[in-house]
């Protein structure tokens, strides 16, 4: 990519067009982005290497996803009760 | 909003409306020819006291009356469609803004940059301050910023709603468990009114959206000050 992820995360405005989720039914948009982050998280942590692109999939997940269905997840995921694979 | 005794549409607000509105223009100006056209036959056909029993058929007028009317379809079609793809076109929105609908009212969150959440109440006909309008008015708005494309993510958190505002031409129903994108762009700054269009309880006519398209440095102005707020 020209631009670094940190750039795109510098320069972040809102959610940008994502050709996987072209239609009017964003659910699952939301979800992915959630999945990613904390996959993201996990992986890089994992290697001991820096989480910080990680935050990409943060600003859209938090743009994208009501706070309820976050707050929810975030439960859930305390509890160990989280339905998606991490 | 709409006015007492209005048939037409309300005024457009956006660029999408007001293709809309043309369209519609068209479509009736066509509508009202045919009718009209009908109507007179018909009127002729009553009051003539000319008869010909022997009529069989005719080639010329079969044809014309099957052409023209194909034509008139592909007249309609085309725009019809044009709009069409217009309204699905990719966009790449400034601003992402989620409407909930919940028993009986609507919640906006604007969380691109900060966590900024508000509910939105319809204000009590009781409660009414002199010049707002009843059962439309909010005492809060969902505050826009004027010419730039915004992406509306629409759920619920209970039953169904729909998220609608005719003069810029949206309505999303709102679905629990899943989030419906709809996209817009404020033309004009103004005051733009709404009401629930999806059937939900009790109160389902008493929870209106207002929205308020303003200068972007008013809304970000609007948007620290809510935060400063909450």
């Amino acid at each position: 990519m020209a631009e670094t992820i940190d750039d795109k995360i510098k320069n972040y405005r809102t959610a940008p067009f994502d050709a996987r989720f072209p239609n009017t039914n964003q659910t699952r948009n939301c979800f992915q982005n959630y999945l990613d982050f904390h996959r993201c998280n996990k992986a890089l942590s994992a290697r001991d290497q820096d989480v910080s692109p990680c935050e990409w999939y943060q600003r859209v997940y938090k743009s994208l996803c009501p706070s309820s269905w976050v707050g929810k997840w975030d439960e859930q995921i305390e509890n160990g009760s989280f339905p998606g694979k991490i | 909003m709409a006015h007492p005794t209005q048939l037409g549409f309300q005024d457009a607000a956006s660029p999408v409306m007001e293709e809309l509105l043309h369209f519609h223009d068209h479509a009736l100006m066509i509508v009202f020819m045919i009718s009209t056209l009908v109507l007179y036959i018909i009127v002729a056909m009553v009051t003539t006291k000319l008869t010909n029993k022997y009529i069989l058929d005719s080639q010329e007028i079969e044809i014309i009356w099957t052409v023209l009317p194909a034509l008139i379809l592909i007249l309609i079609a085309l725009p019809s469609l044009r709009i069409l793809y217009l309204m699905d076109e990719i966009n790449d929105p400034h601003l992402t803004i989620k409407a909930i609908g919940h028993q009986w009212y609507w919640s906006y969150e604007y969380t691109d940059y900060e966590e900024l959440g508000f509910d939105s109440y319809m204000i009590p006909t009781q409660d009414l301050a002199s010049g707002q309008f009843r059962l439309l008015d909010t005492d809060h708005r969902m505050v826009v910023p004027i010419e730039s494309p915004i992406r509306m993510l629409i759920s619920a958190e209970d039953v169904l709603h729909s998220w609608a505002v005719p003069s810029l031409g949206v309505k999303m129903d709102a679905v629990p468990g899943r989030l419906n994108q709809a996209a817009f762009i404020a033309s004009r700054p103004g005051v733009f009114y709404g009401q629930c269009s999806e059937i939900c309880g009790a109160n389902h006519s008493f929870m209106p959206i207002v929205v308020e398209a303003v200068p972007l440095e008013h809304f970000e102005k609007w948007s620290s000050l809510m935060l400063e707020d909450a």
